[in-house]
């Protein structure tokens, strides 16, 4: 823990009676101490945190980490324990709240007895646009998730990756201010995850900000602004990620080693072993050689070095175990 | 506005998941089966002798009682089917969710689907039992002498067992809501007939059975609504002199009940709003 970034509390009063400059000023994502707990389980603890507009944020966690219930909390579909937050200015909850923000589900059903065309127009319906706006937000989200040959084809028929590309149309749906993507790529093939990537940039060239809930780490890694890690319903880690992954650290193939050398080297930064591989995270880059020095003189013999910084992967591996 | 769009989109998924048809389809097979029974009830003999025309309408009103009571028993159980799932197989299967984070107000979603499965069986219920009716009068003769009460009330007993269904739906699993709707309606039919026994034999205790099932449940105390509307005096006149039997009712219901009945929907389909306001997506 205590990588968390603490958020300011939110300002009392109510949020509702804001100018629409301030609502339009208004980070997308605000939340302050938000807590839900089921019975004697702790889904979610004590979440502080704030997503401008046109952000790209990742939420990261494990499987049963507590992302989807975040994300539930957010949109008022759950009810939280304690705590309070804005969505655009609107407190959670509410109906303004929703009025600007597309969601893909994680579990993303729509009604099978629709063509994917009649699911949008059901959606721009609730989603109250204007009727004229309709016909170009449906076919631009069409060609968009690439659905467009599709389109009068009834839901029932698709693949489970093409109902998942029908749930990004919907999410995109009518200009939204804020898209909260929940496990966006967990049917699709690596072409339906670059194209969702790509989805992600050209929403944050716009300044739409972008929620994203994944424990797809490559993806998160090559889309995000900044990132939170979430295990057991509590921040472990936030920032931006250069910031999170900015423990550089050096790959040593290496043997001969034994504790008495391991100890000697922890001098350098944290020590791990796998394979044959020793990882020295922390360490300084200028002292790589020093490093290779020291495990010559302590009797290794080295066969590959490889510096380099962390993935975000091994950070997050890193965190979870810490946690 | 809202609510227009989800009763409107009910519709539309049993017109296209062809419950309709099946319906209309079931509903033509069953009438024109019952329709040719009626028309041989003209021919039929008693000791030798010809039917006279009272007669007739007797066995017409017999025969059109255990017909519609077939009908309201198909009504309830179509009514079960199609509200137990109505919000929980929504829940269950993740559609609700992405309907929910729109700006649709669960009472919105409640309504819509209340009012999109009511207005289907209301058509349902009207056709067919017009349809009967005027099946048995052009075969035998016999109209009902309160068509538009009895249509009613048979309609009333499915919106009934619909709203009791819809509210369990609220906080249950789609099957487990079908199940309590059916065994509640069967127990409020049992109720009814001790009832009945209670009254033959002037035993209070049995005959406050009949009344409590009749007002906690009003489905059996809407059938002899429904049955007293239907049946020609005579029957009356029998149901007061022995057995209140599902086929036979002494008397039409009191203002007083209809009041109850219209009072225990609106405070049912309340608890069903209250009840999902609550209720987490």
């Amino acid at each position: 823990m205590a990588e968390a970034a603490t958020e300011p509390s939110l300002a009392a009063g109510n949020p509702a009676g804001a100018s629409p400059a301030e609502l339009s000023a208004s980070p997308a994502i605000h939340v302050s101490q938000l807590t839900k707990r089921y019975g004697k389980t702790v889904a979610v603890t004590d979440l502080s945190m704030s997503v401008p507009r046109g952000e790209v944020f990742g939420f990261l966690g494990p499987n049963g980490a507590g992302k989807t219930t975040v994300v539930k909390l957010l949109l008022g579909l759950a009810k939280p324990t304690s705590g309070e937050g804005l969505l655009l200015g609107s407190p959670l909850g509410s109906l303004d709240a929703r009025r600007s923000v597309g969601y893909l589900p994680e579990l993303f059903r729509y009604q099978g007895w629709l063509s994917a065309r009649e699911v949008l127009v059901l959606h721009c319906r609730l989603a109250q646009l204007e009727r004229s706006s309709w016909p170009g937000a449906i076919s631009g989200a069409l060609t968009t998730v690439g659905l467009a040959e599709r389109a009068d084809d009834r839901v029932a028929g698709f693949s489970k990756g093409m109902q998942q590309r029908l749930g990004l149309g919907v999410a995109l749906l009518g200009d939204p201010q804020l898209v909260l993507l929940d496990e966006p790529t967990s049917a699709l093939d690596p072409v339906g995850r670059h194209d969702v990537r790509e989805i992600v940039r050209g929403l944050r060239e716009k300044g739409v900000a972008v929620f994203l809930n994944s424990h797809l780490l490559s993806e998160v890694e090559q889309v995000c602004d900044r990132v939170a890690v979430v295990d057991h319903g509590r921040v472990i880690a936030a920032g931006r990620l250069e910031e999170l992954l900015a423990r550089p650290q050096v790959r040593v193939r290496c043997t001969g080693l034994g504790s008495e050398a391991h100890q000697q080297l922890s001098a350098f930064g944290v020590i791990t072993e796998d394979e044959g591989w020793l990882t020295v995270s922390g360490i300084d880059p200028s002292r790589v050689p020093d490093l290779v020095s020291a495990i010559v003189g302590a009797g290794g013999r080295v066969y590959a070095v490889d510096p380099g910084q962390q993935t975000l992967e091994e950070r997050f591996l890193q965190l979870i175990e810490a946690a | 506005m809202a609510t227009w769009v989800i009763a409107s989109l009910t519709w539309r998924e049993l017109v296209r998941r062809k419950l309709v048809v099946a319906l209309l389809a079931l509903t033509a097979i069953v009438i024109g089966v019952s329709g040719w029974g009626f028309s041989r009830v003209p021919s039929l003999h008693l000791a030798g002798h010809p039917l006279t025309q009272g007669e007739i309408h007797t066995a017409a009103a017999q025969l059109l009682l255990l017909v519609m009571f077939m009908f309201s028993f198909v009504l309830a159980l179509t009514c079960a089917f199609l509200a137990a799932p109505a919000i929980a197989g929504e829940l269950e299967s993740g559609v609700a969710q992405g309907l929910l984070a729109r700006p649709l107000r669960r009472r919105e979603l409640v309504l819509g689907r209340w009012l999109g499965l009511s207005l289907t069986i209301t058509v349902y219920t009207l056709l067919s039992t017009t349809l009967e009716f005027a099946l048995v009068r052009w075969t035998t003769g016999y109209w009902p002498p309160q068509v538009i009460a009895a249509e009613a009330a048979l309609l009333v007993e499915g919106l009934v067992l619909l709203t009791f269904t819809l509210a369990l739906s609220t906080r249950i699993s789609a099957i487990t809501a079908g199940v309590i709707a059916v065994i509640a309606f069967g127990a409020m039919w049992l109720g009814g007939v001790a009832g009945a026994f209670g009254q033959v034999f002037h035993n209070a205790a049995i005959t406050n059975v009949g009344v409590i099932t009749h007002l906690l449940l009003p489905t059996d105390g809407l059938w002899h609504a429904a049955v007293y509307a239907m049946e020609p005096t005579s029957f009356a006149a029998a149901a007061i002199r022995g057995l209140n039997s599902s086929f036979e009712s002494a008397s039409g219901p009191t203002t007083w009940y209809l009041v109850w009945v219209a009072l225990w929907m609106v405070v049912v389909l309340g608890l069903a709003l209250v009840s999902f306001e609550s209720r987490e997506a």
